[in-house]
């Protein structure tokens, strides 16, 4: 492939059955064919229709505080000893997390498209929280799947799911994680199609969805362009974001993918990819089928489905979505891994430097900053920083409590 | 070999006849059991069999089968030793062997080499429920007349789409019943004999085979007038669940095979 081919490759992908080079597609049961083509056919109706942005965009502005400030954040820079450092702050967007920005537009879909109800799967809770908004302002019916592990570790989340007006299903099969989750919501769809559309929360399941929830997050990497142009005069040479199923990262780095800068995507090593309990599995993973796509996952020399570990509950997912597999198999990505223990290390950094608690999920971004700092020290950085950390304050209070704080 | 399948649905066509095809899952409670409940079914009188591989996310499937699929994988049972099992239940039966399992494993195998040890083996079709017509192209060039490729068709299958499902499907066409995941119900759709009869005009010469949520010899009965054959799963593996395979488990699953045999026959 010549250079000039590579780059109509990104520009275009995915092609008309979803695919990102080798990866994506759809691997459903044949009762959800027809709705996933009813909302492709809807998808492409609104993806170019102005009445439809233009409505989306009144939402994203007025209720959900967009554009996100970016910051430059001097005494972090000062700290890791790196030229200039930039915090996309969509731990500014209502709920606190980027999550907002796709639910806002799925379910502005959904209202159009008749249905009734929304159904989500959530791991951190703020896909959960984010849709629940969403299905709260447009009175839509809102459950959400969410395993129970997570519900312990997020217990905040749930609360305010409920107060939203959403019923919170526990899913107690498997790891009782994101993973379970996603098959108790697929279930759900599978069973109740007609009336109910499926919110996914990140670039993941069948055609379209990686391509749709790319877009909607695409509004990121958009602003950061104006952004980081209007304070600094020019792009920057790196940008970071942290990888689960991989949406903010995707939402930032997408609208740079034809410019001479270097993406870092940085994915949870758990405690240590050696250990085998890690959430990485572009760094240590191998090409697979699921939930509806073919990408990179943890998995069994047999094909099983391994169970992945991280602090983080949205970056707890043996998968990923399919166009960080062809980025990452392309190299214009590259993908790293930080550990629990440096994540909350990151965490505590930007608390005490800049005075913002951020979400565990947005300090393996960081951490993946402070772990490349000799190479970035004449660098100007963007970071992505996906969401805040008021939920993982129960989690970070019991583990100081083991550590015997 | 395909040829097995479609000698099957022949006889039983020849002979006015409807082909029960009985659905358990492979390593429940081991894969020594799982020979001889082949047997049990045989006998009791199911035309084929279908073996579930166990998968550690079955996104079709309700709590029967997924916790039978748990079972399954807590006694390390894998594609290969299942594959080895095929070639042990060959030594004592013709009967048709089907495997049913997610794509994953498939994929995971590789397709060639899959293809290849599961005809070696006596299989005689697959069923993916994951991988609708669109991803299954490799999958069935490399198959080709060797291995049949089940295609299923859904209630939400639009007609105009269901023409192509069965211009490249082989073996039979598997129509789920039910919008839904798999579990046996008391009630199953008031328009089910109604789709049926509209499927099988599109379906033609594929034998028509229905399934997902059919239990009792009631339902066997009634739906056998629509279709070629049914298909009982989760009621027979409830009995492995509650009975493992003791001589108590096999005498009740022979127990409920007759039954459906019976009503299916009895048309
Ligand atoms: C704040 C935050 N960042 C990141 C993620 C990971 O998701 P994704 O990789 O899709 O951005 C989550 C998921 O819950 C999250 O809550």
């Amino acid at each position: 492939m010549n250079k000039m081919e590579e780059k109509m490759g990104r520009a275009t992908v995915p092609d008309e059955r979803g695919y990102f080079g080798a990866y994506g597609g759809r691997f459903v049961p044949e009762t959800l064919i027809a709705a996933l083509d009813e909302l492709t056919k809807a998808y492409e109706l609104y993806r170019y229709d102005q009445v439809f942005q233009e409505e989306l965009k009144g939402w994203l502005s007025s209720y959900c505080g967009r554009p996100t400030a970016l910051y430059r954040a001097k005494r972090l820079a000062l700290e890791l000893g790196i030229k200039e450092i930039y915090l996309k702050r969509e731990d500014l967007a209502h709920t606190g997390a980027h999550k907002i920005n796709n639910t806002m537009g799925q379910a502005l879909m959904a209202k159009r498209m008749g249905k009734k109800r929304l159904i989500a799967e959530t791991g951190a809770g703020q896909h959960g929280v984010a849709t629940a908004t969403a299905a709260a302002l447009f009175g839509l019916e809102c459950e959400v799947y969410m395993g129970e592990k997570d519900i312990e570790r997020q217990a905040m989340n749930v609360y305010r799911m409920n107060l939203l007006g959403a019923k919170v299903i526990p899913v107690s099969s498997g790891s009782k994680t994101l993973k379970d989750a996603t098959n108790e919501a697929i279930r759900d769809w599978v069973t109740n199609v007609g009336h109910t559309h499926y919110s996914i929360g990140s670039v993941v399941g069948p055609h379209p969805y990686p391509l749709m929830v790319r877009d909607f997050q695409r509004v990121i990497g958009l602003e950061t362009r104006t952004q980081i142009v209007e304070m600094h005069g020019c792009l920057p040479d790196y940008i970071f974001a942290c990888v689960g199923g991989g949406s903010n990262a995707i939402g930032i780095f997408h609208p740079f993918l034809e410019d001479d800068l270097k993406m870092i995507g940085v994915e949870a090593a758990g405690r240590g990819i050696e250990s085998g309990a890690h959430s990485a599995p572009l760094c240590a993973g191998d090409p697979g089928v699921l939930h509806g796509s073919l990408s990179y996952l943890l998995q069994t020399e047999d094909g099983q489905i391994e169970e992945a570990h991280s602090i983080s509950a949205g970056l707890d997912y043996p998968g990923v979505g399919p166009e960080h597999s062809f980025l990452h198999d392309q190299g214009r990505v590259e993908y790293i891994s930080v550990t629990d223990d440096q994540a909350l290390e990151a965490l505590r950094l930007l608390c005490r430097t800049e005075g913002i608690i951020p979400a565990l999920e947005s300090a393996h971004a960081l951490a993946g900053v402070a772990t490349l700092s000799k190479r970035l020290e004449a660098q100007i950085v963007v970071i992505n920083l996906s969401g805040r950390g008021d939920k993982d304050v129960a989690t970070l209070a019991a583990l100081e409590e083991k550590e015997g704080k | 070999m395909m040829q097995r399948l479609n000698k099957s649905f022949a006889e039983l066509k020849k002979q006015g006849r409807k082909a029960l095809i009985t659905f358990i899952t492979a390593g429940d409670p081991d894969l020594a059991a799982t020979c001889d409940l082949v047997d049990t079914l045989v006998a009791a009188g199911a035309d084929i069999v279908e073996l579930g591989v166990p998968f550690s996310d079955p996104l079709a499937d309700g709590p029967t089968i997924q916790a039978a699929s748990t079972r399954a994988l807590a006694q390390s049972t894998t594609l290969k030793k299942i594959i080895a099992t095929v070639k042990e239940i060959r030594r004592r039966t013709e009967v048709p062997l089907v495997l049913m399992t997610y794509y994953n494993p498939l994929y995971r195998y590789g397709l060639k080499k899959l293809v290849r040890d599961v005809c070696d083996a006596g299989v005689d079709g697959l069923i993916v429920p994951d991988l609708p017509l669109e991803e299954s192209a490799e999958l069935r060039r490399l198959a080709a007349e060797k291995l049949a490729i089940i295609p299923l068709a859904a209630p939400t299958t639009p007609d105009s789409r269901l023409a192509g499902i069965v211009a490249a499907g082989s073996g039979f066409l598997y129509y789920v019943t039910v919008t839904g995941i798999t579990g046996a119900r008391t009630k199953l759709p008031d328009e089910l004999s109604h789709s049926l009869d509209r499927v099988k005009k599109i379906s033609g010469d594929l034998p028509l085979a229905a399934g997902f949520g059919i239990s009792t010899p009631e339902q066997a009965r009634t739906i056998g007038r629509h279709a070629d054959a049914i298909i009982v799963g989760s009621v027979l593996v409830k009995i492995i669940a509650q009975y493992g395979a003791s001589n108590a488990g096999r005498q009740e699953l022979s127990g409920r095979v007759k039954a459906l045999r019976q009503a299916l026959d009895s048309e």
